[in-house]
């Protein structure tokens, strides 16, 4: 049986993009004009068979049950299994569990019932478009107690500081130590699979002994004792864990070959598509490599730019190198460079918002300039 | 269960010969418009954001895509536990069967379907006009008047007229005559093909009509002529919108251009009065640094590297550097190679242009070429002779 189980577990992801998340989780967050971050990791895993997700989530989970639902876009809306999300509703008063492990210990009967014989845990940081059962080919032939995934970067940026990082046997593969060196390459996407009975036992562990972490007191601390596999991913990644890192990893989709990859075919991202009519151009618009979702009115300039649904951008407005969110209304004559809007923004006639390449201007949801 | 106060009885079952290939496989409700909607999907909205729950689609020419598009409806929210979405197509019966003969022949032989809801009244509505109207204020009207049967009615530019069913109304809103294609018209109302009935009166009618030999089952030329006759009180309900019945290759064309006006008289992007449709999954489109789009539509999935001029440019359509497309239709999942010019033309669905081609006639009121998968190419002049 090569039946796996999904935990998302958000619990460490909620106020890393400052005003993106003040009401919202990391999760939540819009991205690549119509998405949500968490698409990605759900649609990865519906695409590995992945039939029974989990998703643990502490605090501004509204506009993540909003966007999910009941899992219907992702083909989650299922009879057995299916999208299970789990809130904190934590009234055990036998609970002795700490930190992230009150997630498991409180879900308990999640991963009792679901019909997996693996389970795999992850984040929502990590974008990418991966295939769990080939992970879960190589964690059976390592015999590995657990496989953990990795990303080896050509090139290190300030979102891979926080990350951590993985010393790996290159003869077998085989990781001996989990570190948070700045100089190591082989970052760690906050994934892994592990057998379901070997994670109830790590569980049962990490509860006993008071632990607060499940990943770092039972699996990064035990190194040496336990067998850790190391699976390469070696496609398109984007670690997104600052605004910086989410403009410019967002920014990169404009380019063909990475977007491509991102977004391949044979297994597309899903999304909730919302019924927005198709983009209207007006006359004399000018828009230039851009992404754009439906339901976008634009009469101004656009260029080096991400429109979410049914932004509108007035006569005479020129935005450049942006990211502006759901139904934003840029009036006319404005100018916008290096800006992340969020959703429902309005910027009246003749304002000009100018951020920094390395540091864009963001403005919280729902204000109006 | 608890009676339902209304159901809507959706005819989809034309085959809407005038507008040649786009029918050849497909039912004309289905047939693209408004870059992302199939026509159906306009009265299918209608009835959601009128309230009607429990709708009835005939089929019968070409249904797979209907069936396939529509499936149990919730792309409307027509996914109910009691009503929603029911297609009926033709069917057997101990006795036989057959195709259904005309409109009013495809609701007779589904008097059971009606009859397990034991409606006060029956809408019946055209699966192949694009408008947004509330069905509920009509209903109210036709409750108000206690009509036994109320028809929507638009008013046509006189010269128009004798194209249409036309309604000779008194003062008070009554239909007092009917005349169909009158050469001198005695009104501008055209019928819109939408009608309110008392579910009696129209279940009566139905009977009766179907055992007559020499009726043609048809709701405009037998229905109400006899309904007239018999002296029931007709209502006549004037809807002003945008209404438009696209019979042909040129009326569809131009109905998708009228789409691109700076204030459509149909606006898609009504948040009050949404569109629903069945959403393919794409990602957003790409313009282009090599892009120059202009006073057109476009949907998802697309990507643009060439000239886009006051086109609709349906969902994951490609089109490529150095082409030029204007005044046209790209119907779903087109691949235009580059340097290609395109004009005055509707594109239908995955077709493949190969570079340099050129397609269509730039010069204006020529005739709108139709451009059919794997290279076909038919100008829409057959159509006009067809007619």
């Amino acid at each position: 049986m090569n039946r796996i189980a999904g935990i998302i577990n958000l619990d460490q992801e909620q106020d890393f993009l400052d005003e993106l998340t003040y009401f919202r989780c990391g999760a939540a967050v819009p991205y690549a004009g119509h998405y949500r971050m968490i698409d990605f990791t759900i649609s990865n895993m519906v695409h590995s068979s992945i039939e029974s997700i989990a998703i643990f989530t502490r605090r501004k989970y509204r506009s993540l049950l909003d966007h999910l639902e009941q899992g219907k876009a992702w083909d989650l809306d299922r009879q057995r299994g299916g999208l299970f999300i789990l809130p904190p509703d934590w009234n055990d008063p036998t609970d002795i569990s700490r930190g992230d492990l009150k997630h498991f210990h409180n879900n308990m009967d999640y991963i009792n019932r679901v019909q997996a014989d693996y389970i795999l845990v992850t984040g929502a940081q990590n974008i990418c478009n991966i295939n769990f059962q080939d992970v879960l080919a190589e964690h059976k032939a390592s015999k590995a107690d657990v496989t953990v995934i990795y990303k080896k970067v050509c090139e290190l940026y300030p979102e891979h500081h926080l990350a951590s990082k993985l010393t790996i046997n290159k003869q077998n593969n085989r990781v001996t130590a989990i570190h948070n060196d700045p100089k190591s390459q082989d970052i760690y996407m906050n994934m892994y699979l592990v057998k379901k009975s070997y994670l109830y036992a790590l569980i049962e562990e990490c509860i006993a002994r008071g632990h607060t972490n499940l990943f770092a007191d039972a699996i990064k601390a035990n190194v040496e004792d336990i067998h850790i596999h190391a699976y390469e991913y070696k496609g398109v990644h984007s670690l997104i864990n600052s605004v910086e890192s989410y403009y410019r990893n967002s920014t990169k989709l404009l380019n063909e070959i990475e977007h491509d990859a991102l977004f391949n075919e044979d297994s597309p991202i899903y999304t909730k598509v919302k019924d927005e009519a198709p983009t209207k151009f007006l006359p004399n618009s000018k828009v230039k490599n851009t992404i754009v979702a439906n339901g976008c009115v634009i009469e101004g300039q656009v260029e080096g730019s991400i429109l979410f649904r049914g932004v509108k951008v007035g006569k005479g407005s020129t935005i450049r190198n942006s990211i502006i969110m759901q139904r934003c209304e840029i009036d006319s004559g404005v100018v916008l460079e290096n800006v992340i809007i969020d959703k429902d923004c309005k910027i009246n006639s003749g304002r000009m918002l100018i951020g920094a390449k390395e540091k864009p201007f963001v403005v919280a949801k729902r204000k109006i300039m | 269960m608890k009676n339902k106060e209304h159901v809507a009885m959706l005819l989809a079952g034309g085959q809407g010969t005038r507008l040649k290939s786009l029918t050849k496989e497909v039912a004309k409700p289905a047939v693209f418009f408004g870059g992302k909607y199939r026509i159906i999907d306009f009265p299918l909205s209608n009835c959601t954001n009128s309230g009607i729950n429990t709708v009835g689609v005939l089929t019968q020419y070409e249904p797979h895509i209907l069936n396939d598009y529509i499936g149990i409806g919730s792309a409307w929210d027509l996914d109910r536990k009691y009503g929603g979405v029911s297609f009926l197509p033709p069917y057997m019966q101990s006795e036989g069967g057959d195709w259904y003969k005309g409109t009013a022949d495809a609701i007779y032989r589904n008097l059971k379907f009606l009859d397990q809801y034991n409606p006060e009244h029956v809408l019946i509505l055209s699966g192949d006009h694009i408008y947004k109207m509330d069905y509920a204020r009509m209903l109210d009207y036709h409750k108000s008047t206690e009509a036994d049967c109320t028809i929507s009615v638009i008013e046509v530019p006189w010269n128009e007229a004798s194209r249409f069913g036309i309604m000779i109304t008194n003062k008070l809103g009554k239909i007092i005559d009917f005349e169909e294609k009158p050469k001198f018209p005695k009104s501008n109302l055209a019928s819109m093909g939408v009608y309110i009935f008392r579910y009696d009166v129209l279940r009566k009618y139905l009977i009766e009509d179907a055992l007559k030999k020499d009726s043609s089952h048809d709701f405009g030329k037998d229905i109400i002529p006899k309904i007239l006759h018999d002296e029931k009180h007709l209502m006549a309900y004037t809807f002003d919108g945008y209404w438009k019945d696209v019979g042909t290759v040129e009326s569809l064309w131009k109905a998708n251009m009228d789409l691109l006006k700076e204030d459509a008289e149909l606006e898609l992007n009504d948040h009050m009065w949404r569109i629903y449709s069945n959403n393919p999954n794409h990602t957003p489109q790409y313009i282009a640094s090599s892009a120059d789009v202009q006073g057109s539509l476009v949907s998802d999935g697309c990507r643009i590297y060439g000239t886009v001029d006051r086109s609709v440019i349906f969902y994951n359509s490609h089109i490529q550097k150095g082409s030029l497309i204007r005044e046209s239709v790209i119907m779903p999942n087109v691949h235009i190679g580059e340097n290609v010019k395109i004009f005055r033309s509707i594109i239908m669905e995955g077709s493949v242009i190969e570079d340099n081609a050129v397609i269509g006639d730039p010069t204006s009121n020529s005739e709108i070429t139709l451009y059919e998968d794997k290279g076909n190419v038919m100008s829409s002049r057959y159509t006009t002779m067809m007619k």
